[in-house]
């Protein structure tokens, strides 16, 4: 008994540097963050003096002007990328997935190819894509539209990230973006979904093929079921990534014309570096912590679950 | 251990004991010595080697000093004013740092009460009629001067391709009616009639500016930095109805671009014109073009008479660690010497009027000749007209303005952030 005690005590000490680390740097600035977004710091100088939701009211209050009118922007933004960029890398990848578990020849340089743009910073990513898709003019196309019209394709040019027009609240714009993120991430989701059909044993699937399941019918009732948990790893790793995204769309467009492209992470940049609103900058990170908790805590609260019936 | 302590010690009354000698030093013929930093964002081309001209004077003329060049790479400046923001907030100042010249300076660091007054430095030196009244008025604020500029930067400046212009009977516009015209002729022989690159918004700024400059005229420009001339007022509505028939003249990818990428497509003779500051000499200069031969330039439409500044000063924050050294290092930057060794390395003129004409090119005398004569106003979208905070709305209000063009919307919104800078009621 006083032994088991004792190794807990010792399991504790060692883990107790890290603890204090992450609880001051983490939780800690999490928490500054909070008291700051609520504070009336508005100049490169700290000011604590209390300023109530003020920060959040601008936010949101249509009548306040600019910054609402982007904020919503900015929130529509956020959505329609986050479910488009989930979409594509989960269903892309699974198909990729799927084609590599055939056995085909050159497994290895396939995957690698596909995998390879993980490997990239995003801000690579976003300079390179940003010439890959910039529009040109109808006489000097450039970036894609050049091809389409060498390809005699006119039809299909278009002005890309730089295009103001959408449906509804959704930015055409947009597309450029989530393709280059989808580009660089659905290597990822390959991956996990090449490893988890790796994983189904080849008697399950022989065992269906006896009891007369068709292929198709094998992937519907069998291997899917036994990837969801990897399909929800994935939407949690990739969600969080989508709502907090900065790097790939501030080189690749910045927040773009009318804003089209823009998403918190940009705005609370721009406010807090190059505006000093250190106090509305912390308010939207406060409103991104928020968003992210919204996808993560339900995640851990249903992995915690299951460790504990284990 | 103790040893270790009582080095420790030495050390410490050897340092006080340093800095008690140089804070009560005679201040004339003091030697200087110690460790100097000076912090900018300078890190290549042009203006990093005009800032060794610089360090190199210094050099000469207090040879004990170990000069530190802190600089941080990136951004123009983003990254290095975040750094800046960080040691001052934690009181950790260089001993002098690179900053725009005006409102940048004055609303972020004069305000926050971190900074040290330098009139003394201009008077002590007989600046005060070395240097024209309209760029005192911009360094000053509650009648004292608060950084010393290096160079000036002019924004409004309309440049234009030479063959393109000779081509189709096109000649330099001097007002809005003239540019339009020429717009018009340009366009219908299937050229770009204004090229603009505004990806990161700011060259669009830059444009409007000129525009509110071109209608207002230099005093109530002025007055919209102070709060005497009205936001909501029909000159604005001009201004912003202006800037909008212009965006039906500029390359329909303009949001991609960048300025140089704007500025290649005029040495290409794909666009006739583009309004831009004088860097873009420099850039036209660097791919072989010359002044007068490819590419010409006019001040932008309805601004001949004003000269739109910018400029990179140099100022003295409170708790500088080498206070002396870095008076040393103004009266460099300030001098005569100084700014004829950083100007012409760096593509700009020099603050004072006094420059050495023979050391500067054909553009850079004739904007010699402007400075001195022309009336001088500060520019909005490179931090000398309005606080960062202010510049920062208005940028934002130009995003939407730039593609829905509702001239009523982005007036209030900019009457608003007029409003929120505390400078309009």
């Amino acid at each position: 008994m006083s032994h088991v005690r004792r190794e807990r005590w010792i399991a504790f000490f060692i883990l107790l540097p890290s603890i204090l680390l992450i609880a001051l740097f983490v939780y800690g600035f999490i928490a500054w963050t909070g008291v700051v977004s609520l504070s009336q710091w508005d100049t490169v100088m700290p000011d604590y003096r209390w300023a109530g939701l003020e920060n959040f009211r601008r936010l949101f209050e249509q009548a306040q002007g600019v910054a609402a009118r982007r904020f919503a922007i900015d929130l529509w933004n956020t959505l329609f990328f986050t479910i488009l960029f989930l979409l594509l890398c989960v269903g892309v990848g699974l198909l990729l997935a799927i084609l590599l578990d055939q056995k085909v020849k050159g497994e290895g340089v396939f995957r690698t190819i596909y995998l390879f743009p993980m490997a990239l910073s995003f801000v690579v990513t976003g300079v390179v894509w940003q010439w890959i898709f910039a529009p040109g003019t109808a006489n000097y196309p450039r970036g894609v539209n050049a091809l389409l019209h060498g390809l005699g394709l006119d039809a299909l040019r278009w002005k890309w990230y730089t295009d103001t027009s959408g449906i509804g609240p959704f930015h055409k714009a947009l597309i450029p973006v989530i393709l280059a993120a989808a580009w660089q991430l659905i290597g990822y989701t390959m991956a996990m979904y090449l490893a988890g059909l790796r994983g189904i044993p080849e008697e399950l699937r022989e065992a269906a093929r006896v009891d007369g399941a068709s292929e198709v019918g094998i992937y519907r009732h069998i291997v899917m079921p036994i990837l969801q948990p990897i399909t929800l790893s994935a939407l949690i790793i990739l969600g969080h990534t989508s709502l907090k995204i900065f790097d790939l769309i501030y080189t690749m467009t910045g927040a773009g014309p009318a804003f089209a492209t823009d998403v918190p992470g940009i705005f609370m940049f721009e406010t807090t570096f190059q505006g000093n609103h250190y106090a509305q900058g912390a308010a939207i990170s406060i409103i991104m912590l928020v968003l992210v908790a919204l996808v993560i805590v339900p995640y851990l609260v249903s992995t915690f679950r299951r460790e504990v019936q284990l | 251990m103790t040893k270790k302590r009582v080095l420790f010690g030495m050390v410490a009354v050897l340092l006080v004991a340093a800095m008690l000698l140089t804070a009560c030093g005679k201040p004339k013929e003091a030697k200087l010595g110690g460790k100097l930093e000076i912090f900018s964002w300078w890190t290549a081309g042009g203006e990093a080697e005009g800032l060794n001209a610089m360090f190199k004077i210094y050099a000469a003329k207090h040879p004990d000093v170990e000069i530190i060049n802190a600089t941080v790479a990136g951004g123009a400046g983003m990254n290095a004013k975040a750094v800046l923001a960080t040691r001052m907030q934690a009181n950790d100042p260089p001993d002098s740092f690179q900053v725009h010249a005006g409102h940048e300076l004055i609303d972020s660091w004069v305000k926050a009460e971190k900074m040290e007054p330098i009139t003394f430095i201009f008077k002590d030196n007989g600046w005060m009629g070395k240097y024209p009244q309209g760029v005192i008025d911009v360094l000053s604020y509650k009648g004292e001067i608060w950084s010393v500029p290096v160079n000036i930067h002019r924004a409004n400046i309309l440049w234009y391709n030479k063959q393109v212009f000779t081509a189709n009977g096109v000649t330099p516009p001097n007002s809005f009616d003239e540019f339009f015209a020429a717009a018009d002729k340009l366009k219908a022989a299937g050229i770009t009639p204004l090229a603009l690159g505004d990806n990161g918004i700011w060259a669009s700024v830059h444009l409007f500016e000129t525009v509110l400059i071109g209608t207002l005229g230099p005093d109530k420009y002025r007055g919209l930095w102070n709060g005497t001339t009205d936001w909501n007022g029909a000159e604005v509505k001009a201004a912003l109805e202006t800037f909008a028939r212009m965006m039906q003249y500029v390359n329909e990818d303009h949001a991609a671009l960048s300025w140089d990428q704007a500025a290649k497509l005029v040495a290409d003779g794909r666009a006739g014109m583009t309004i831009m500051g004088d860097w873009a000499e420099g850039w036209f200069k660097s791919i072989g073009q010359k002044p007068n031969v490819e590419f010409g330039w006019v001040p932008a439409p309805g601004t001949k008479g004003t000269f739109d500044m910018l400029s990179d000063s140099f100022g003295l924050p409170k708790g500088a660690p080498n206070r002396a050294a870095a008076i040393a290092w103004l009266v460099v930057c300030g001098s005569k010497e100084g700014q004829d060794a950083f100007n012409p390395l760096k593509g700009s003129i020099p603050a004072r009027t006094d420059g050495d004409r023979a050391l500067y090119d054909e553009y850079l005398k004739s904007a010699m000749d402007d400075f001195a004569s022309n009336q001088i106003v500060p520019s909005l979208a490179h931090g000398a007209a309005a606080s960062e905070g202010w510049s920062t709305a208005v940028s934002n209000a130009m995003t939407l303005f730039v593609s829905d063009l509702n001239v009523a919307a982005a007036q209030s919104a900019m009457a608003k952030a007029c409003v929120d800078a505390g400078v309009c009621k």
